[in-house]
């Protein structure tokens, strides 16, 4: 498989501070590729670098979309290319319908049918508004059907499972797989080992740099015994990572 | 000078051009009641609710009652002017009897207006237990006009007052909204201004809630877009005067404009020490992560700043 994403010496810096330090990182197409890591290591950074947010400009380094150089292009121009985040946590807009909402894309968008991949139902959501009447848990979930509704080639899931209770996070992880089978690529950021049981290929995220790549059992099981209540946040230790 | 026959057909058309439902203005069991200047072109009363209104020199006096016990529906409202020039005052009365519900529809329409001043003098008395909504529009012309709504009601014992201002069509020219408000025990209001400031519109709104009676409850709402060299300033004013009174001033501020300014003032004060009373205000440019999210999904930046400017205004 040909990669749709590929990072390449990627370095986004805060001050002194390189949160992205020359990471490379390849997302092949049709695959869901978690990237896990601890708080603090640079997953938000790094979705936020690949949908190109304001302030996220990297310092060096190339961001490559399908063979294209996209390091420079605007939000709305990597969105044309099929590009799309759902943020950890969704923004509101006050007065705008669901309905409304889902049909950014189109006025063909099936909002029925999208609301019920999420778990909602059409007849009490359509005519909600996306404000702050809506729980978190309510709104993540009409955030993904808004992305599923743009019908994207690489899709960016900041921690879709925060905020939804533990029970819905079956929900979450059909709605990924869906993206994949409608042929988008996913890009899962996550801490929870449980989520990133959905990918295709784990990446661990530290220091700024992917460390370590794997299949989703066995990154669980390294993130489980290293990661979790690690206290060397942004420093490798080598042989850990070799053991 | 138009003849009342015309008149009535050309208001009639542009209440409904403002987005308003001819039928409405002449449907059956509906009442309903259009003014143009100072002259009565149509009304119609509905079984529960009177319509008593009569021209004066520079505008109409008109009072509406409605029944104890009745809920009446909707009561439509049409009053405006055609002409370029004049001066119109409107005073209003409403009154809704113990346990009487009732939804007024009101446009206020001046397509034409160059130098026009339109005084809106507004009382609504409330009996216990009554329920009455006042959605109020205004369509201006691009020129815009001076429009000076002032409006005293005092709501009684578990009342309810539900009033929405919205001037967003068209230019506003030059506003002053005073609101006043005065609650009884277990009433609840919200206040609700929407404008839409553009070129050298100014705009000056004050809404004032007193919570004088135990359990009271009110919203002092607002919400304002600005753009080219526009000004707006406004006033929430809450003062808790009893126990259990919950009070809340909202506004939100968009400044599009490079030369527009927006300056919110709350205004709360607690008379009483189980009173509680927040307020809230956002004001500046749009949140970047409303524009982000837009743009992520495929719009220019100037699209997504009218997308949430129209849901802000809607």
């Amino acid at each position: 498989m040909a990669g749709i994403l590929e990072a390449r010496g990627l370095t986004y810096r805060i001050g002194k501070k390189d949160i992205l330090n020359g990471l490379d990182l390849t997302i092949k197409k049709g695959e869901i590729h978690v990237i896990m890591g601890v708080n603090g290591t640079g997953k938000t950074t790094l979705a936020s670098v690949v949908m190109g947010l304001g302030g996220y400009q990297p310092a060096s380094g190339q961001l490559l979309f399908d063979g294209e150089d996209i390091t420079t292009l605007s939000i709305t121009e990597r969105a044309k290319l099929g590009i799309m985040l759902a943020w950890q946590i969704p923004a509101s807009f006050e007065g705008v319908a669901v309905r409304e909402y889902l049909s950014l894309g189109g006025s063909n968008a099936d909002v029925p049918s999208l609301l019920k991949m999420v778990g909602l139902s059409p007849q009490q959501y359509a005519g909600r508004f996306v404000d702050d009447s809506l729980s978190g848990g309510e709104r993540k979930r009409i955030e993904l059907a808004a992305v599923m509704a743009m019908k994207p080639k690489l899709v960016v899931l900041d921690e879709p499972d925060s905020g939804i209770d533990l029970a819905s996070t079956g929900t979450i992880t059909r709605l990924i797989r869906k993206f994949k089978e409608n042929g988008a690529s996913v890009l899962l950021i996550t801490h929870n080992e449980n989520m990133a049981s959905v990918g295709d290929i784990v990446s661990l995220l530290c220091g700024g740099k992917i460390v370590k790549q794997g299949k989703a059992r066995q990154m669980a099981r390294f993130f489980e015994k290293y990661c979790k209540g690690c206290e060397h946040v942004g420093k490798v230790e080598e042989e850990k990572l070799n053991g | 000078m138009a003849s009342p026959a015309s008149e009535l057909d050309a208001m009639v058309e542009a209440y409904s051009a403002a987005g308003g439902d001819k039928g409405s203005l002449a449907s059956p069991g509906h009442a309903s009641l259009i003014v143009s200047g100072n002259k009565l072109l149509g009304k119609s009363e509905a079984d529960g609710v009177s319509i008593d209104a009569k021209g004066t020199p520079d505008g109409v006096d008109i009072t509406i009652s409605v029944e104890e016990g009745k809920d009446v529906g909707q009561v439509h409202l049409c009053i405006g002017m055609l002409q370029k020039k004049g001066r119109q005052l409107i005073r209003s009365h409403y009154i809704v009897g113990k346990n009487a519900s009732v939804d007024f529809v009101s446009h206020c329409i001046f397509p034409n207006a160059e130098r026009m001043q339109h005084l809106m003098d507004l009382d609504i008395r409330l009996s216990s237990g009554a329920k009455m909504s006042y959605r109020d529009e205004h369509i201006h012309s691009e020129r815009g006009l001076v429009v000076k709504p002032r409006l005293r009601a005092s709501i009684g014992e578990n009342a309810q007052l539900i009033d929405e201002f919205k001037l967003v069509k068209g230019a506003v020219g030059e506003l002053d909204l005073d609101y006043e408000v005065t609650q009884e025990k277990g009433s609840s209001c919200e206040l609700l201004t929407k404008l839409y400031g553009k070129k050298n519109d100014r705009m000056r709104v004050k809404e004032s809630l007193f919570l004088n009676g135990e359990n009271a409850s009110g919203t002092a709402k607002s919400r304002i877009v600005l753009k080219g060299s526009a000004k707006a300033e406004v006033l929430g004013e809450i003062e808790g005067n009893a126990p259990y009174t919950r009070g809340h001033v909202d506004c939100h501020e968009v400044v599009e404009g490079e030369n527009a300014v927006a300056e919110a003032v709350p205004r709360i004060r607690v008379n009483n020490p189980l009173a509680r009373i927040t307020h809230e205000a956002a004001i500046g440019r749009i949140n970047k992560k409303e524009l982000e999210t837009l743009m992520s999904r495929g719009l220019a930046e100037d699209e997504a700043v009218d997308f949430i400017v129209n849901g802000l205004l809607r």
